[in-house]
């Protein structure tokens, strides 16, 4: 039966409230989030704040908190990041695109697949686990920056695998046919076209990734990095500190004053690592404005 | 100068003209198991466009795309009996598909210019392909061919992207004409156009019979009967009459298509 033009009026209404509900409530569930961020970010901002300044940037850690300073663990950070940036993007994005643009569909990929997911939630203190026993031990690379970088790399692999195959898989097929009927090569189809149409989505799965290992303590302690480092690192073969384990070592320390330090130190983390995502973002969006 | 007086000469060219550039013998397509195009043979020839017809799902497209090895990317098809292209089969062991496809171009039914500028969409297949001589003319030559220089002569480092459908298919064709193809094939090339662009394209194609030669697959029955010189009807994966364009649509062999010419299914 139909019906009548007073039940469609209301029955419109109904759906109209129902829609104006769930966008009430997935701005509640967003807004709730960003102020969680903003509480700890104001907690953070006054308890270290006072102790932020080019002098905790510059000097080397101290038994005396006016004395202490953050400097390894910033060259630290940076350094194993760098590393870390280098050995897993290469790598990463060659599986992906090895996996989604040269491997057959077939057993062997599969199996590959379903173990790249897997490797991406086993807990990072596993992954601290294995870099002891290979590179520290196995390869005697040491307690060293390499050896953190390699583990770290190892960490945050399948991320950047997963995220690199998604954005590949997300280029139109007919990019590739149009390549392939000039007489491309399936690596000029791939370096020339493929890869540059997913560069902006693999980006976002590298900064994700990346801002992950930047903030990374337990593989790290695992391998050994050290928390008294009162030197810089020069070569990938130092010993090292980073921030999360300088932060954690302050925050392990029976004074007030070194839970502040470890405020400040929160505070320049926090600093690297949206001073690094901006960069990304930077060049993907430039990137991506080329492609239009 | 030639050793031959002119009306010899004419008289080569005009065999010339009427041989085959494609020679099609007993050709089955499968996916998987399943056989998408059963014994089809016929010839292709030398600067005449050569329209195949039929419903969907008759195979037409799958029939084009193994004229330049395209299906290879497809998992599972395979292709069995002989595609003669210059006294080799196309499908033979020595055979580099690479080549092939250099060889024989290609234009999709849905406009898929490269998200790079108007310039780069042109140069690039000569250039991974060895080209050394001026690109700047390469561009300019291709894009007159492909009648879209005046549309877009100011604006050659803008992105295709911007262009309209029918100016990213006529640049579509222009790529594939760059590449100075033996045999460009068409899968469709106006199905996603309005019909001035469709128009634009048809002249075209009357255009560049004197020196390309052109398959093309059609959903579009009038334009099959405008533009072609032969038309091959397809259904059900078989090649049901092959002959000269005039006669399919007039006086057809068989009476199935006659059937699907004058609208009765399909």
């Amino acid at each position: 039966m139909p019906l009548t033009t007073e039940q469609e009026s209301r029955h419109l209404e109904k759906r109209h409230r129902k829609a104006r509900f769930f966008a009430i409530f997935c701005a509640a569930i967003t807004w709730s989030s960003v102020l969680l961020l903003a509480v700890l970010l104001y907690q953070v901002s006054i308890e270290g704040f006072r102790w932020l300044d080019w002098q905790f940037i510059s000097s080397f850690p101290s038994r005396f908190p006016e004395r202490a300073g953050i400097k390894s663990a910033l060259v630290g950070t940076i350094w194993l990041i760098s590393l870390v940036a280098l050995i897993s993007i290469p790598v990463g994005v060659s599986t992906a695109l090895y996996l989604e643009e040269f491997a057959g569909k077939g057993k062997i990929s599969k199996i590959i697949e379903v173990n790249v997911a897997n490797l991406a939630g086993v807990p990072s203190i596993v992954y601290g686990i294995l870099g002891l026993a290979i590179f520290v031990r196995f390869f005697a690379l040491e307690r060293s920056l390499i050896s953190g970088a390699l583990t770290m790399s190892l960490l945050i692999l399948p991320v950047i695998i997963i995220a690199s195959r998604e954005a590949i898989k997300t280029v139109p097929q007919g990019i590739r046919n149009a390549a392939y009927s000039l007489g491309a090569t399936k690596w000029q189809t791939t370096w020339a076209h493929v890869l540059p149409a997913s560069f902006p989505g693999i980006m976002t799965g590298v900064i994700l990734a990346l801002s992950r290992s930047i903030g990374e303590t337990a593989p790290l302690i695992m391998i050994g990095a050290m928390t008294f480092v009162a030197f810089l690192p020069e070569g990938p073969m130092d010993s090292f500190t980073a921030m999360p384990i300088q932060i954690y070592n302050w925050v392990s320390r029976p004074q007030e004053e070194f839970h502040e330090l470890a405020a400040a130190g929160i505070i320049v983390l926090l600093a690297v690592l949206l001073a690094m995502n901006a960069t990304a973002i930077f060049i993907r969006n430039r990137t991506e404005r080329r492609m239009k | 100068m030639s050793q031959f007086p002119d009306s010899t000469l004419a008289e080569q060219n005009l065999q010339m003209s009427k041989k085959s550039v494609l020679e099609l013998r007993n050709v089955n397509i499968f996916y998987s198991d399943n056989q998408a195009v059963n014994d089809v043979s016929f010839n292709i020839r030398r600067n005449k466009i050569t329209a195949i017809i039929g419903p969907s799902g008759c195979g037409k497209s799958t029939l084009l795309r193994s004229l330049n090895r395209m299906n290879d990317f497809v998992d599972g098809a395979r292709v069995e009996g002989e595609l003669i292209f210059s006294n080799e089969n196309l499908y033979g062991k020595e055979v580099d598909p690479v080549e092939v496809r250099r060889r024989i171009g290609m234009v999709f039914q849905k406009p898929n210019p490269f998200p790079k500028s108007i310039y780069n969409n042109i140069s690039w297949g000569p250039l991974i392909n060895g080209y050394n001589g001026s690109t700047d003319e390469l561009v300019e030559r291709s894009l007159k061919q492909a009648a879209l220089w005046e549309e877009v002569k100011d604006r050659l480092h803008e992105s295709a992207l911007n262009l309209s459908g029918g100016q990213q298919q006529r640049l579509c064709i222009a790529r594939a004409l760059a590449m100075e193809p033996e045999v460009l094939l068409m899968d469709e090339p106006c199905s996603a156009l309005d019909p001035i662009s469709t128009a634009r394209i048809e002249d075209l194609l009357f255009e560049l019979k004197s020196s390309y030669t052109i398959v093309i697959v059609t959903h579009n029955m009038q334009q099959a009967a405008r533009i072609s010189d032969y038309t091959a009807f397809m259904e059900m994966g078989d090649l049901i009459e092959f002959n000269v364009t005039k006669k399919i649509f007039t006086r057809p062999a068989m009476k199935r298509t006659e059937e699907y010419v004058t609208g009765r299914f399909g």
